[in-house]
């Protein structure tokens, strides 16, 4: 096996410690490997190592027709396969200049946020589980994360992978009943996120945990390029859905969440606070929902022009983007995925440095990146 | 019938009634942890919205013995590096020391295996051992989690002791006797968790600490130190240690039982009866803090035993004190 980047063991302090937390340890959110040196409990320094789950999808990718990709884009975020379809399809539309039919600009932003709501709630319950109120949060929200999941089930028929979206259109029209089912899920989901503020925001040991840990100035977080969540944490308004308006997202009246303290609990209430918002813009898409075709006619074989196209959503973990080069074959020249979660975790040892083993573990899980994602 | 009744008489033996008496609390405890553990693990299934185990036996009640009958036949690993004599020792010591302190234990006013007449000092030195053997466990594997574990163990340990103990000392002052059957005869009137709310306050908070559960678990603390200082511990070992700690949970809601919360009295029923229901009540409480609050950091619990508890106690003292005094 090739040396992984090497550890400066001369460098270790007389009395440290260096702990290898992964690639199997409970709570590393999959495979993230963290060599730290501590000092007693006291971390000095860690070193994220990445790649245990890397599958060379940008390299498959360029050996794969246009519309086969699809399916690839499911497996990086897997918490929110959505997204990744979405972002895929938007610049392959992009990319080909294809208009997209009015209902299916709706039934995106619909199933976009509820798949945003599922994967708050999953960040939420592991959240939980790091700082230590083992099992219980993670069983919670999970609890209402399979509403959705079922729902998507009767859309696609997968629960994780649901290759939904697709370049020009969506993979089907909407099942009998689904609008009502969404609205119905949503209102549960709405008041059981009151619960958790309950169970969380107002447990004095959670707060504790939280407060004034893995503190992210806010010019750390843009100078180390930090987006989604992390970044509104630290109370910069941004959000590729308003400051850069894809499909539709600008025809919804919704607020940016963000908070000024830049810790791990004002991470952990942008997760809430987001499902919240997501929860009014699902209500208002359904609400306006056209009737109409779903899928514009698109060429049998898709082969755009020669170019480049960069095109970017707001996935639930930032900013998720692709840059799609195109020869004009029926395979993309190159793939790059800019993905959120990577450029998240790098900033990781910023944050996490002179706390202790178990802050180093809050501010982790307070960061929430997927593994699929980051090694891609 | 007759004849074993008048075997009864060799009780009055101390030898006999020691050995008669230990084995029939090992056994006792043994059985209470089997059915203890399954109720812990129905009854925060149900608060974590599932249903806990339910494929052994009914309503899953045989569950624990399958997964005795699994440790036992499971390999048992002694890591290479680990110093071994030691590695091997830690479980048996570790169980062994928890069940010493209930010797002293009364679970009626003649219920007792040895009535001390400082029976609490007793109960207080014998479970403060118990650290040992988790340090043993925490340095012998050689293993880093092991050892971060054993020491998280030994901070958490000198952090409730001490406070623990302040709180007992107004205790004692009320009954003016250490004995364990004294301190209950004289809850008779009132429990002593009304004249000694702070003591009691104070008295909880050490003896969840020493439960080692939720949220103070923290020489286990799963998603820090993956399993702390059981990490390299595995079969029958590991079921060992585990017991033991089990053991310690008991050993802290009798004392919560015994010391405020009016021993065996009660209307009506039994006094050993009695007994067993306020525990297993303090047992349910441990159980569903443990499923509901996170984990303190280490140093918040350094601040909570030092800082806060110890004043505490020693308030709770100055105060008792006092109103002897003034009331004679």
């Amino acid at each position: 096996m090739m040396p992984l980047r090497k550890f400066e063991y001369e460098e270790i302090g007389e009395g440290r410690l260096v702990i290898n937390l992964g690639p199997q340890h409970p709570s590393t959110h999959g495979v993230l490997r963290l060599i730290a040196e501590l000092d007693g409990e006291r971390v000095k320094k860690v070193l994220p190592i990445i790649g245990y789950l890397h599958r060379g999808f940008e390299k498959i990718a360029e050996n794969r027709n246009y519309p086969m990709i699809v399916p690839l884009t499911d497996r990086l975020d897997y918490l929110s396969a959505m997204s990744n379809n979405m972002v895929y399809c938007q610049a392959i539309e992009e990319l080909m200049n294809i208009k997209i039919s009015e209902r299916t600009e709706y039934i995106r932003v619909i199933v976009l946020e509820l798949q945003r709501i599922a994967s708050h709630l999953a960040s939420v319950g592991f959240f939980g589980n790091d700082v230590g109120v083992t099992f219980t949060a993670m069983m919670y929200t999970f609890r209402e994360r399979e509403l959705i999941i079922n729902l998507f089930e009767t859309l696609s028929g997968a629960r994780l992978t649901y290759n939904y979206i697709r370049i020009g259109g969506l993979r089907e029209d909407l099942p009998k009943g689904f609008e009502n089912n969404v609205l119905q899920s949503i209102d549960i989901i709405e008041k059981k996120v009151d619960e958790y503020e309950e169970f969380f925001s107002e447990n004095e040991i959670f707060r504790r945990r939280t407060q004034g840990i893995g503190v992210l100035k806010l010019k750390d977080a843009i100078n180390l390029g930090a987006t989604g969540p992390v970044l509104r944490g630290s109370g910069l308004k941004s959000d590729v859905r308003v400051t850069d308006p894809y499909t539709i997202y600008d025809r919804f009246d919704w607020d940016i969440i963000t908070e000024k303290k830049g810790d791990c609990f004002a991470r952990y209430n942008i997760w809430i606070n987001e499902i919240r918002q997501s929860i009014s813009i699902v209500r208002q898409a359904l609400n306006g929902l056209p009737k109409g075709e779903i899928n514009v006619k698109i060429p049998r074989v898709i082969k755009p022009e020669p170019g480049e196209v960069y095109s970017k959503i707001e996935s639930p973990r930032g900013e998720l983007a692709m840059n799609v080069i195109s020869d004009g074959t029926p395979k993309p020249y190159r793939l790059k995925i800019r993905s959120p979660a990577f450029c998240n975790l790098s900033l990781l040892p910023t944050i996490s440095e002179e706390g202790l083993i178990a802050d180093l573990i809050a501010t982790l899980g307070s960061i929430d990146p997927v593994f699929g994602e980051v090694d891609r | 019938m007759e004849y074993l009744l008048s075997l009864l008489v060799y009780l009055s033996n101390p030898w006999v009634k020691g050995l008669v008496g230990g084995i029939g609390l090992a056994l006792a405890i043994a059985g209470s942890i089997v059915l203890l553990l399954w109720v812990e693990r129905k009854f925060i299934g149900r608060l974590q919205h599932r249903y806990g185990p339910n494929r052994v036996g009914k309503f899953g009640i045989l569950q624990l013995v399958v997964d005795g009958i699994k440790l036992l036949t499971k390999e048992d690993i002694i890591p290479d590096a680990a110093d071994k004599t030691v590695f091997k020792l830690a479980p048996i010591i570790g169980f062994a020391i928890a069940f010493l302190p209930f010797l002293a234990i009364p679970f009626s006013e003649t219920m007792i295996v040895s009535d001390l007449n400082v029976g609490i000092l007793f109960i207080l030195a014998v479970s403060s051992m118990a650290v040992v053997p988790t340090l043993m466990a925490g340095w012998s594997p050689n293993n880093k989690y092991n050892l971060l574990g054993g020491m998280r163990a030994a901070a958490l340990m000198i952090s409730y002791e001490v406070p623990m103990g302040l709180a007992i000392i107004g205790v004692v002052m009320l009954t003016d006797s250490m004995s364990m059957v004294e301190i209950v005869k004289a809850q008779e009137k009132i429990w002593f968790i009304f004249p000694q709310a702070l003591g009691f306050v104070v008295f909880v908070v050490a003896a969840f600490m020493e439960a080692a559960r939720l949220p103070f678990d923290l020489p286990e603390a799963e998603s820090e130190i993956v399993q702390g200082w059981t990490t390299e511990f595995s079969g029958m070992k590991f079921a060992m240690l585990l017991f033991a700690e089990y053991i310690h949970s008991i050993l802290a809601s009798l004392l919560i039982v015994i010391l405020f919360l009016g021993g065996w009295h009660g209307p009506i029923l039994p006094a050993p009866i009695w007994i067993l229901i306020k525990t297993f009540i303090v047992m349910l409480i441990l159980m569903w803090m443990r499923a509901t609050v996170p984990r303190v950091r280490i140093d918040q619990l350094l601040n909570v035993g030092w800082k806060v508890l110890i004043p505490l106690a020693m308030i709770n003292i100055a105060f008792t004190g006092t109103a002897r005094v003034i009331l004679g």
